[in-house]
């Protein structure tokens, strides 16, 4: 028996005349994996940008399962979803390029350390422990992800991969429940999409959480995911398992055009 | 651990220095009038332009209104000094001034906060002028006439210390939590938020910060100087400040120090040159702009911190 995490009922988001997601209704469980695929303009990072609150809903709702309860996420901003539990990479890197990797790993921590105005402005004992307490668990973080070695480095310096794998950590340090991957394997060679799989699969594993990610590399997503959400024209075309999908007549003719 | 205090001591002894040598040359008759104003016009641009490079250089948000909560600061020491001169008096209205400064940049900062660029920056504009015309019209404030013979309870020590206090505490405010959080704003605002940052309530916290400070700053200029008209803090006030910190480096308050320093220097030298003086200011401004684009010291910051742990790898 799994327990729902989240649960997104017919959401609607239209730009003026268009309709970018059309009455879609998806939900995620308790560390699962999931995939959301779907043709180029099929929705698939509006719907990101809407469980998220980047871009506010014309319809719907949605709701996160937390410890303290059942939690609407409707109409909030993105910064209290972040503290509810929902954390993301982008499609196109948005890390804080000119603050060294440490720094982007500890402001994504902000809210597990609190440090009042005073006690940091007057070097009060208790800010020296907070910032030990959060150095030593975003070095930590960073040493799983084989980043310890450029952590003083500003983030602009590392190559294309290294900063998807810290896009990653730094979503992580915001201790999520639930995490979204934009395109993770975007730009990467084959190489690195299999350690990127390799990556995905031992976070969803060991820290407990789930995962969904969009992503147009089929060996990567067919590989990792437990379930599939396929997009098209804004709305929900099919779901299900990997293998499913495989075999879904209506997929294979979005995907390759049908007879 | 260590190299924490070994820093810090190293900067208490920096300021403890610095205040030795000027009271050195102080008792040694060195300094004369015309000196000493030069040095407290230093201390007290160096106190304002810290708190707008808070602004514009941490937080990235472009505020043209820096001489509005001057005035707040400078006017709130005018009048109460009036009636309470004495230092405790001074300090009062000192603390005043930066209550009102802090309310006064709230109000304008959560609607203006949500534009960016040139907009903030006209927005900003418009309120420091709303600001002055208020003072202008207002009779507690002697209108456009100001106010005149305030007593004179800031010495250069004051400024002096005052400077370091200021310093200190924005310092450890951008290497903390908060300034982490207002640089994150500058750098990309949408991923801050998604990583929970909440981008309004950081951006107002800078820029009330700086606000606070710049009233420090307009106490002290009101108190040494002695006499404020509202004319003191026109726009062209508060582009002074701005073209310390774009001139000393935007996000460097080593920078901002010097940038203080060489053009409260370079105006008092100029002032032998009589009407020139505008015309040399101006061209030294644009020759250091075009050879050094980012300011004198760009995003360079000095840190004994890392002296001391130069070629040894420490996580503290």
């Amino acid at each position: 028996m799994t327990s729902r995490l989240l649960d997104a009922q017919e959401l609607v988001k239209s730009f003026g005349g268009l309709t970018a997601v059309a009455n879609v209704s998806v939900h995620f469980d308790r560390n699962e994996l999931v995939g959301l695929i779907g043709p180029n303009g099929a929705g698939k990072t509006t719907l990101f940008n809407l469980l998220t609150g980047e871009t506010p809903l014309t319809s719907g709702s949605i709701s996160l399962y937390t410890d303290q309860g059942v939690q609407t996420l409707n109409g909030k901003k993105p910064a209290q979803i972040a503290q509810a539990g929902i954390s993301r990479t982008f499609q196109n890197i948005r890390l804080f390029k000119d603050l060294s990797v440490l720094d982007n790993v500890k402001i994504a921590m902000t809210n597990h350390y609190q440090e009042g105005f005073l006690t940091s402005v007057f070097r009060l004992p208790k800010f020296y422990q907070t910032e030990a307490a959060m150095a030593q668990a975003a070095h930590e973080l960073l040493k799983i992800f084989d980043l310890t070695a450029v952590a003083d480095q500003p983030a602009r310096n590392l190559p294309y991969g290294t900063q998807r794998r810290l896009e990653i950590v730094r979503a992580l340090a915001t201790k999520p429940s639930l995490l979204f991957l934009d395109e993770p394997a975007a730009g990467m060679n084959p190489e690195e999409t299999a350690d990127l799989t390799q990556l995905i699969r031992q976070i969803q594993r060991d820290f407990h959480i789930t995962v969904v990610l969009i992503e147009h590399d089929m060996s990567l997503v067919m590989n990792v995911v437990e379930r599939l959400y396929v997009l098209e024209h804004g709305g929900l075309l099919a779901s299900g398992t990997p293998d499913e999908i495989q075999r879904d007549p209506a997929v294979i003719k979005a995907y390759l055009g049908g007879a | 651990m260590k190299v924490t205090l070994k820093s810090n001591l190293a900067w208490v002894g920096v300021m403890l220095f610095g205040f030795i040598i000027i009271d050195a040359l102080e008792f040694a008759g060195l300094i004369n009038t015309f000196i000493e104003n030069m040095l407290v016009t230093i201390g007290i641009n160096v106190i304002l332009a810290v708190g707008l490079n808070l602004i514009i250089g941490f937080a990235g948000q472009f505020s043209l209104g820096h001489a509005g909560f001057m005035a707040i600061g400078a006017y709130a020491t005018g009048i109460m000094t009036q009636t309470m001169s004495t230092p405790l008096g001074f300090y009062i209205s000192m603390v005043v001034g930066m209550v009102i400064a802090v309310i006064a940049a709230v109000i304008v900062g959560v609607p203006t906060l949500r534009l960016r660029g040139d907009y903030l920056a006209i927005a900003t504009m418009g309120a420091a002028e709303i600001i002055r015309i208020v003072i202008n019209n207002l009779k507690i404030t002697n209108g456009a006439a100001g106010l005149f013979n305030i007593p004179a309870l800031a010495s250069w020590v004051t400024v002096y210390v005052l400077m370091c206090l200021t310093t200190i505490v924005t310092v450890n405010f951008i290497h903390s939590r908060g300034g982490r959080a207002v640089m994150a704003v500058r750098e990309d605002e949408l991923a801050a938020g998604a990583m929970g940052i909440n981008t309004t309530r950081w951006k107002l916290a800078a820029f009330v910060f700086g606000a606070a400070t710049a009233a420090i700053g307009g106490s002290l200029h009101a108190a040494y100087i002695q006499t404020i008209a509202p004319g003191d803090f026109n726009i062209m006030a508060s582009i002074a400040i701005l073209i310390i910190v774009v001139l000393g480096g935007v996000g460097s308050i080593t920078g901002t120090f010097v940038a203080a320093v060489v053009l409260g220097a370079l105006d008092t030298i100029l002032q032998n040159f009589g009407t020139v003086r505008m015309i040399i200011y101006s061209l030294a401004l644009i020759l250091i702009m075009i050879f050094k684009p980012a300011g004198l010291l760009g995003t360079w910051e000095f840190s004994f911190r890392r002296w001391l742990t130069k070629g040894a790898v420490t996580h503290d």
